[in-house]
């Protein structure tokens, strides 16, 4: 029982600190790629490339004055960014970063839990996250912040319908909801190979759950003059970022798990092939935001309803034919 | 309706539906190609930027080979200085050359025209590269002959 008890808590620190790491260092990876893309330099002058700057950032974070505007909703206001980063946080529970090891006679899995119903958790837990967008909006008592708040959570339930109708067809093809068991069942064949449309699918909805650009409509600078975290400052400010990457993370996490083959690869050990993918989609992520311009924001509702969502019933569609025919 | 032809109906150009997903992709490639760019900022206070020999910076007085000053205080620099930023004091000794007792340019109504050394009969003053001069009070901003004679001090290192 404490055997299983330590393991446990030092698998959950390890996991908490190394995500917290990657998180942090998110925002120098954007910050840094958006700069090259830009023929800048970006961070360099705290530590050797800029590599303290997180580190910075967070100290600072710390000692800023906090304001809490007058005529905002206090404990809701209070609470939103609390909301935000924790459902960012409970997801990293279930992310499978490889097989399991053994040291010293123990055999240890690389992932917190096995939850049967993994998926279904990410996408439950994952729309959580966007009541923190909301309520923050919401209780900062401002028309920008409100606005921010309302396009946010419109677009994510649109968004998070066609998302899970693309995690349907490969829950069709893997047979299993648990993440685990999904990355078992790609040892052979990546899922987007046999997904491709899915894949794309995935990719764009995560997008806009992430409110990334080319969907970043809650925080749109231009109109918004930010969205729904005008009105936060200091460490709340930083909570909301720090979701936001979590969130980032979790999605690579996600794409890598469902889509290419999780720990899956040929010579280096699983953790660091289920790295290297996830980097590469962050990566990603900021490579298209560096690229697209905003969408409109009745042309994010189109795409959404009329593109995305049949897109993913057809999917389904072709799936289960395709599965009934070949008899798998 | 007929329309004359400089009006342009915008509206008759917008492209099909779907149009703009291949431009997306091509927008992916320039900016990866971008990412493997060097980048082209001059980090300002350790790189800087080579100026041009004309160029028309802060001012130095010019010594001669025993280290005296080749100016001998005719007074031409602040006669045709259009903003009037040179004060001059001159001085004579009996049977000797004239010198400036005193030589002070306001670097802050000085607009950098470079009429002062065209003027100067004896080559005794130039305009320097320094262009970046940065101090706290508006004092100094004032030169006197000894922060004429060596401008190059003045530039920024970021210290």
């Amino acid at each position: 029982m404490v055997e299983f008890l330590s393991i446990l808590i030092i698998k959950t620190l390890v996991v908490f600190a190394v995500s917290m790491l990657i998180v942090a260092y998110s925002t120098w990876i954007e910050r840094k790629v958006l700069g090259h893309v830009q023929l800048r330099h970006g961070p360099t002058r705290v530590g050797f490339h800029g590599l303290l700057q997180p580190i910075a950032d967070g100290i600072k974070g710390f000692f800023k004055e906090e304001v809490v505007p007058d005529n905002a909703d206090k404990p809701v206001f209070i609470l939103a960014p609390i909301i935000s980063i924790a459902a960012a946080l409970s997801l990293l529970v279930i992310i499978p970063f490889g097989d399991s090891v053994t040291i010293m006679g123990h055999k240890i899995t690389l992932y917190l839990t096995d939850l049967d119903i993994g998926i279904l958790y990410v996408l439950g837990i994952s729309t959580i996250g966007s009541y923190g967008v909301m309520l923050g909006g919401w209780s900062s008592g401002n028309k920008y912040g409100v606005l921010g708040g309302l396009r946010a959570s419109a677009q994510m339930i649109s968004y998070e319908l066609s998302m899970a109708l693309a995690v349907i067809s490969v829950v069709m093809v893997s047979g299993t909801l648990s993440l685990v068991g999904i990355v078992e069942q790609q040892a052979g064949l990546w899922n987007i190979v046999k997904q491709p449309l899915a894949f794309f699918i995935f990719i764009v909805c995560g997008l806009a759950e992430l409110n990334r650009t080319p969907f970043d409509m809650p925080e749109a600078e231009a109109e918004l003059a930010c969205g729904y975290n005008v009105e936060y400052s200091s460490m709340k400010f930083a909570l909301f970022f720090m979701a936001e990457y979590a969130h980032m993370f979790v999605f690579s996490a996600m794409v890598t798990t469902l889509f290419l083959g999780g720990w899956h690869g040929p010579l280096l050990p699983g953790p660091v092939w289920f790295f290297i993918k996830t980097f590469a989609l962050i990566f990603f992520c900021v490579w298209e935001r560096s690229t697209f311009p905003r969408y409109r924001y009745d042309e994010v509702m189109e795409l959404g309803w009329k593109v995305l969502l049949p897109a993913g019933l057809l999917n389904i569609l072709l799936t289960g034919l395709w599965m009934v025919i070949f008899n798998i | 309706m007929d329309k004359p032809d400089y009006v342009i109906n915008v509206s008759s150009r917008r492209p099909e539906k779907g149009k703009y997903l291949l431009p997306l992709f091509k927008g992916l490639k320039y900016t990866l190609q971008n990412f493997f760019t060097k980048p082209i900022t001059i980090q300002y206070p350790q790189e800087r930027r080579e100026v041009r020999d004309r160029w028309r910076g802060l001012h130095r007085l010019k010594v001669d080979d025993q280290g005296k000053l080749k100016c001998v205080a005719c007074g031409l620099c602040a006669k045709i200085c259009p903003p009037q930023a040179i004060t001059i004091v001159p001085y004579e000794e009996e049977g000797q050359t004239r010198y400036p007792k005193e030589f002070i340019i306001d670097e802050i109504r000085c607009i950098f025209c470079g009429f002062c050394q065209e003027a100067c009969p004896k080559d005794a003053i130039e305009l320097t590269k320094v262009y970046d001069y940065v101090d706290y009070h508006r004092e100094d901003f004032i030169f006197d002959i000894e922060k004429l004679k060596h401008p190059e001090r003045f530039v920024f290192t970021g210290k």
